[in-house]
């Protein structure tokens, strides 16, 4: 495996996407305690969030605990209904599909979850583990001993590891093995929820490593979830910002970490900490108030202006009356990409 | 002042701006399989006032040693070496005495504040519980000062928090809520093990924020145990790495981060992915995984997965040598061949493959 040297950009425009999500929107239902366990609220989980990946490129949803990011990623992969919206797989319409109607469109959109601890079945080697998709979708018959060795060998695992069972590996080459068991059926579409968080800083550049490796040599299109800024910087080709399940900006990774529009962007970027005490001890910090607010009743109009750095110190009562009253739409107000900030207003701030 | 006994093993002749001395503390868990020897001869020394970072990987010991230092850790522990507070010697220490030290001249902070807090009593009374323990204070007068330190941390209308559950707070509140515990009886030491660890970004910044203004009130001297380099680069004025329980590094920030003289601090740093480095960047991880702690090899620790390994390496293991800069010090028979200029991906090897097996599994049938 050879490190990419620094693979252009995949131009969004222009190219057809594989994956893209139209107005999603879903409510997790609230039931009261005891034996009639009435609805009593709903949990606004994702707002009218659209996003589309294109072939070849990773897409980032960062946000905080709570935000959407992950329920977006399930309902990317079919793999809980929606209340409503569209998703689209190489043109197909997902969302009306039957389990039965999903299986062969699974082959070609596979998950990475966050915790190798239990994602692999500790009771299963290493190969029947990679091997289950290929048995599952039928293609085991055919080649599949040589395909699991295949695997191994491109996460950086070795041909006899296949005997061994789980607790015998690292963290770290756990998640190696869960990500052959995602590549096993050759998809074209991973969606990887958290990849690395679970991992020690030394092990986790080694599975960054890989997701890179991986990604220009078959060809992938990536879509990460993290609320890791860091990780995501790093992974990205675009990015889109979920804050109480709206996205709240959305750009290249370019635009997004070096013109930050929206405040809340602005906020989760200067709340990084970087490894670097020089720049760490002269960096401008915005600081955030309090907390989310509960998702069974957000706040009317924008989401985010209880926590507002703008709305609390910049704009006068005329201005604000506008995010009390109007949620802000997802537009480019002139920073060359779109934020949902009625004042968004681009700076500079890593 | 509480009355040092005659008997604190050595001469009264300390440094009088060194709040927390530790010398040789080692620790070590008996278990099934063996001592297991979570901290091996740590030293270092805290002055007032000054912030200290111990940074590590999950088992490197860093929250051993701090618990050793609290006097918390297991009766099946085996604590050796010393750990000062002020003078007074905390190593086989017994609860009662402990206990007089403990919130008053060293205070710690928890990763989780929802376990520090108990969900039956107010926040208000948990303030003024520990205020209560060293201070013969009405309780009219401890709400009072417990509603003055919320304020401190930096908690909205603290005058109805008082009353508030803990379930009622929000985890980043209750986390401030713990701070204003730490700092209630104006400890010389406040000891915080990974504090913002289980916290989002931005509320790690409000806690940290909150440690910020505990250490200006107070004037304590704090020790910040993390696993997040970022955390420590700009919190701490002087910082120690963890490996393999010792310390392998410890210098000021500034040395650590700019010019290491530890392979492992080097690897570490050019592990990490940044928000101020664009995607061209390549990471270097460090093959293989941290030694088992029960029967360790002789020689480095870090030897197996050093790319500057050599036979003295397995031999012998490296005592913290004087390297550049000032008190700044590197475990490494080789710590001068690291020069300012060197980067971690000259060293290390940024290809994925990592196929060998944790040692310790490998004997199994």
């Amino acid at each position: 495996m050879t490190a990419p040297d620094a693979p252009p950009p995949p131009d969004a425009p222009g190219t057809e996407p594989i994956l893209s999500a139209s107005h999603l929107v879903k409510h997790f239902p609230v039931r009261s305690k005891g034996l009639l366990r009435r609805q009593t609220g709903e949990v606004h989980a994702v707002c009218d969030v659209s996003l589309e990946v294109h072939p070849g490129e990773t897409l980032g949803i960062v946000g905080e605990s709570g935000c959407g990011k992950s329920t977006t990623a399930r309902l990317l992969l079919n793999l809980i209904p929606v209340t409503s919206g569209e998703v689209h797989f190489e043109g197909r319409e997902l969302t009306a599909l039957s389990r039965k109607e999903m299986r062969p469109i699974r082959r070609d959109l596979q998950i990475v979850f966050q915790d190798p601890f239990a994602s692999l079945d500790s009771r299963m080697t290493v190969f029947n583990l990679i091997s289950e998709p290929l048995r599952i979708q039928g293609g085991f018959k055919d080649g599949g001993r040589t395909r699991v060795r295949e695997l191994l060998d491109l996460v950086g695992l070795k041909a006899e590891h296949g005997n061994r069972y789980p607790h015998e590996f690292s963290g770290g080459q756990r998640q190696r093995i869960g990500i052959a068991r995602a590549l096993a059926l050759d998809p074209k579409v991973l969606v990887l929820d958290e990849p690395v968080s679970a991992l020690d800083v030394s092990i986790q550049a080694g599975v960054i490593n890989l997701l890179e490796d991986l990604q220009s040599e078959l060809d992938l299109s990536y879509v990460l979830v993290s609320h890791d800024l860091s990780v995501v910087r790093h992974l990205v080709d675009r990015v889109a910002v979920m804050y109480l399940g709206r996205i709240v900006e959305t750009g290249t990774a370019e635009q997004l970490f070096g013109s930050p529009a929206h405040p809340y962007t602005q906020a989760l970027i200067t709340a990084i900490p970087l490894p670097d005490p020089q720049k760490e001890r002269a960096r401008e910090r915005i600081t955030l108030k309090g907390d989310v607010p509960n998702p069974i009743d957000p706040p009317s109009g924008c989401r985010f202006r209880t926590r507002c750095p703008t709305f609390e110190e910049k704009l006068t009562d005329g201005e604000r009356q506008a995010c009390i009253d109007d949620d802000p739409e997802l537009i480019d107000r002139g920073q060359g990409h779109p934020a949902a900030c009625h004042y968004a207003d681009a700076r500079q701030l890593v | 002042m509480s009355s040092v006994p005659p008997d604190a093993g050595r001469p009264p002749q300390r440094d009088p701006d060194v709040v927390l001395e530790v010398d040789e503390l080692s620790v070590a868990f008996p278990t099934e399989d063996g001592l297991v020897h979570a901290v091996r001869g740590v030293s270092y020394q805290l002055r007032r006032g000054e912030v200290l970072g111990i940074v590590g990987e999950s088992g490197s010991g860093k929250s051993v040693t701090s618990l050793a230092v609290m006097g918390l850790l297991p009766s099946s522990a085996r604590v050796t070496g010393s750990a000062r507070i002020v003078g007074e010697e905390m190593v086989g220490l017994k609860d009662v005495a402990i206990s007089r030290i403990r919130g008053e001249r060293v205070a710690m902070i928890f990763q989780d504040p929802l376990t520090s807090l108990t969900p039956v009593h107010t926040i208000g009374r948990q303030i003024g519980e520990a205020i209560r323990a060293h201070r013969k204070v009405s309780k009219s007068v401890a709400r009072d000062r417990s509603i003055e330190l919320l304020e401190t941390v930096g908690i909205p209308n603290p005058q109805q928090r008082v009353d508030n559950y803990p379930h009622e707070l929000s985890g980043g509140m209750r986390q401030r809520v713990v701070v204003a515990i730490a700092m209630a009886n104006e400890p010389d030491v406040i000891i915080a093990d990974e504090p913002t660890t289980a916290l989002d970004v931005t509320v790690q910044a409000q806690v940290l924020d909150a440690l910020r203004s505990a250490r200006e009130a107070t004037g304590a001297a704090m020790i910040l145990i993390t696993h997040d380099l970022g955390v420590v680069a700009g919190q701490v004025d002087r910082v120690g790495v963890m490996y393999a329980g010792r310390l392998v590094e410890l210098g000021a920030v500034d040395d650590v981060f700019y010019r290491p003289r530890m392979p492992y601090t080097l690897g570490l740093l050019g592990s990490l992915p940044r928000v101020d480095e664009d995607r061209g960047h390549r990471l270097t991880p460090i093959v293989g995984t941290p030694p088992s702690m029960v029967n360790l090899p002789t020689g480095c620790p870090f030897a197996p997965r050093c790319p500057m390994m050599e036979s003295r390496c397995l031999e012998e293991e490296p005592a913290l040598f004087a390297a550049s800069g000032i008190e700044h010090h590197a475990a490494c028979h080789f710590h001068d061949r690291l020069t300012d200029d060197t980067a971690p991906t000259d060293l290390f090897d940024t290809a994925a493959a990592d196929s060998e097996l944790t040692g310790e599994y490998e004997e199994q049938p």
